[in-house]
């Protein structure tokens, strides 16, 4: 399960002879570079702020929520499969994943709400077995290519040597979308208000009459299919493989901690610092690359230990 | 630390005895198992200590394991190190020195905080070993030979022997309760779960919270890493998968299945959970989804663990008793 890395990245980078040879190479390289630390800050920014939201509002903490970046993921991979079509695919997935969601709140986190931290992260562990499995014996343990769709499965030439490929500037521009929507509907909706009043004190939106399973199916669901989302527009570029939705759920929770739990402004700027570091990471120090996120979160901790936009605990 | 009430004592004493003449009966598969679980049961422990006790919910508890495997794994490998008397200290020290980081990281943060800091640090430890072609990278190491405790020529204590492993094992087990219970006797044991039940009265008590629980940290860390050690002598092989999160699952599933807050628990759960893992393979080979689907079970209709149905079982008369049970580990108070 553990036995693969994130695999992002491999494919376009350049052979390292080329990265030597002018000024110019070095800065379409570094560019490169930025623009896949952005993208992959992106896809975490749309798993952790679920994560993030659902522990401020419903105050759960869930680790299962990479399962759903596996769920959605593999969801693709079966319906792209299915249909022929990456449209099609991803048009059935979305609201499966929203079911899958629902389903999981209803059925089992709603019967975390009063209860210990513990017992939360030891429910959504046996969750996460669960699911795992599942995977197992619905789609087996191997890995599985996607395929981009035609029209993004080409590259823009940067150099001679160096291109960007379409499909990643798209990941980027549809996260930025997603993260624009979610952005205008918890400032400017009524369902966006009960949201943010709901992450600054719980107790006082349900003593105002705001029914609350209502709300915290909503974003519980929400974040489930945010993180699935994610999951479905990275399946081509990281193909699907067991063990996926750990490595993201970890580092999801860096990214959680690091901007301070229940701020999605705080997800937003975390997603950005892990995804540079990470890929910056990956270019610079290649032996310790798996260290250096981590390192990143220790020091903010010891500035910041509520997180850069926590509240102070 | 709860004063033990006797008929849990007496099934303690009955089950130590069980343990100790239990290599003369069982076979060699059953006496490795054994092995195993008190292995387990150790490493369950040390996290009792901080979740039981003092209240400190960490999901990183694996790196101080394996970060003691590894040690002991790499000074026999490298360093040709075999004595016990050298290989347990250099253990538990170097586990001891990262749980003093990563505890004084993670100690300023409560709650959530902290259960995802001590994941998020011990998942760098895991790629620190995962990473790094010293410590053998993803494929993990092999370890040539087995500790053994000798004075001169004469071999008192020989490892690779499964008898002597089993036993030895079975000490470390009994001497980490006994040191454990003195522990929670004394006036570090009250504290501590003084700060559990109610941080904020400690504190304006005049304790200082933040040295007790960083104290228990460490001494949890290190108990972890003679655990560690254990696993190394045992399975003569660490990977990363021993430091891996699903591990810090596992042993806090085992610690809340037998019953927090006791120490007798964290023992009854590794042996319950390992043996049901057993039994269950010879039904069908998906036992992680059967350990998922009881997991959750646990939570929903257990969530005081084995231990707690004892105590309910063993004196169902008044209502305090019921609400210590309740509590799991206040019992201590309740008894003080």
């Amino acid at each position: 399960m553990w036995r693969k890395k994130h695999v992002r990245g491999a494919e376009s980078r350049p052979p390292p002879s080329c990265v030597t040879r002018g000024r110019w190479m070095d800065l379409t390289y570094y560019l490169i570079q930025i623009l896949n630390g952005l993208q992959y800050g992106f896809l975490l920014f749309l798993v952790a702020s679920g994560l993030t939201l659902v522990f401020g509002i419903m105050g759960i903490i869930n680790l299962a929520h990479g399962s759903f970046y596996m769920i959605g993921a593999y969801l693709a991979y079966w319906l792209i499969g299915e249909t022929g079509s990456f449209w099609l695919g991803l048009l059935a997935a979305i609201p499966l994943s929203v079911l899958v969601g629902l389903l999981v709140e209803r059925l089992g986190i709603a019967f975390l709400y009063k209860r210990d931290h513990l017992y939360q992260v030891l429910f959504t562990y046996g969750l996460i077995l669960v699911f795992n499995e599942m995977r197992s014996i619905l789609w087996g343990d191997d890995v599985h290519g996607v395929a981009a769709p035609a029209i993004l499965s080409g590259s823009f030439w940067l150099t001679d040597t160096q291109a960007y490929p379409v499909y990643r500037l798209f990941i980027s521009l549809v996260c930025v979308a997603v993260a624009g929507i979610l952005y205008l509907v918890i400032q400017r909706t009524r369902l966006g208000m009960t949201i943010r009043a709901g992450a600054s004190n719980r107790e006082m939106v349900q003593a105002l009459g705001i029914d609350v399973n209502r709300l915290f199916a909503i974003v519980f669901g929400l974040g489930a299919a945010l993180a699935a989302f994610a999951g479905m527009i990275a399946a081509p570029i990281s193909s699907v493989y067991p063990g996926m939705g750990e490595h993201v759920l970890i580092i999801s929770f860096v990214v959680v901690v690091i901007g301070g739990v229940g701020s999605i402004k705080g997800a937003f700027v975390g997603a950005m610092i892990i995804g540079l570091a990470d890929t910056f990471g990956t270019v610079f120090l290649p032996a310790g690359a798996g260290v250096v996120v981590y390192a990143v979160m220790a020091f903010v901790l010891l500035w910041r230990p509520q997180g850069l936009y926590g509240r102070a605990i | 630390m709860p004063t033990l009430s006797r008929p849990v004592a007496a099934l303690l004493v009955l089950g130590l005895l069980g343990l100790m003449v239990f290599p003369a009966f069982g076979d060699t598969f059953y006496i490795r198992l054994v092995t195993k679980i008190m292995v387990l049961a150790v490493f369950a422990m040390s996290l009792d200590l901080l979740v039981g006790y003092t209240g400190l919910v960490s999901l990183g508890h694996a790196a101080f394991f394996g970060i003691g495997g590894y040690v002991a794994g790499v000074l026999i490998n490298k360093g040709d190190v075999t004595s016990i008397l050298a290989l347990v200290p250099a253990a538990m020290a170097a586990s001891a020195l990262v749980a003093a980081i990563i505890g004084w990281i993670s100690i300023r943060t409560t709650g959530i905080y902290f259960i995802m800091i001590t994941l998020a640090l011990a998942q760098m430890v895991y790629y620190f070993f995962h990473d790094i072609d010293f410590w053998g990278g993803a494929d993990g190491i092999n370890i040539y030979s087995r500790p053994l405790l000798a004075f001169g020529e004469t071999v008192l204590l020989d490892l690779s022997d499964r008898v002597s492993m089993y036993y030895f094992t079975l000490g470390v087990m009994v001497a980490v309760f006994l040191l454990l219970s003195v522990f929670l006797r004394a006036p570090f044991g009250r504290t501590i779960v003084g700060i559990r039940l109610n941080e904020g009265r400690m504190t304006a008590l005049g304790y200082d919270v933040r040295h007790y629980k960083l104290a228990a940290f460490i001494i949890a860390g290190t108990i972890a890493g003679l655990a560690g050690f254990l696993e190394a002598s045992r399975a003569v092989y660490m990977n990363p998968a021993h430091v891996s999160w699903h591990e810090s699952g596992l042993v806090l599933v085992i610690v809340l299945l037998g019953g927090m807050g006791t120490l007798y628990g964290p023992i009854l759960g590794a042996f319950v959970l390992v043996l049901l893992e057993d039994f269950v393979a010879g039904i069908t080979d998906r036992w992680l989804l059967v350990m998922g689907l009881f997991v959750i079970c646990m939570v929903l209709f257990l969530p005081n663990g084995i231990g707690g149905l004892i105590n309910r079982l063993v004196r169902p008369r008044s209502r305090s008793d019921k609400q210590a049970a309740a509590g799991a580990g206040s019992v201590g108070v309740a008894d003080g």
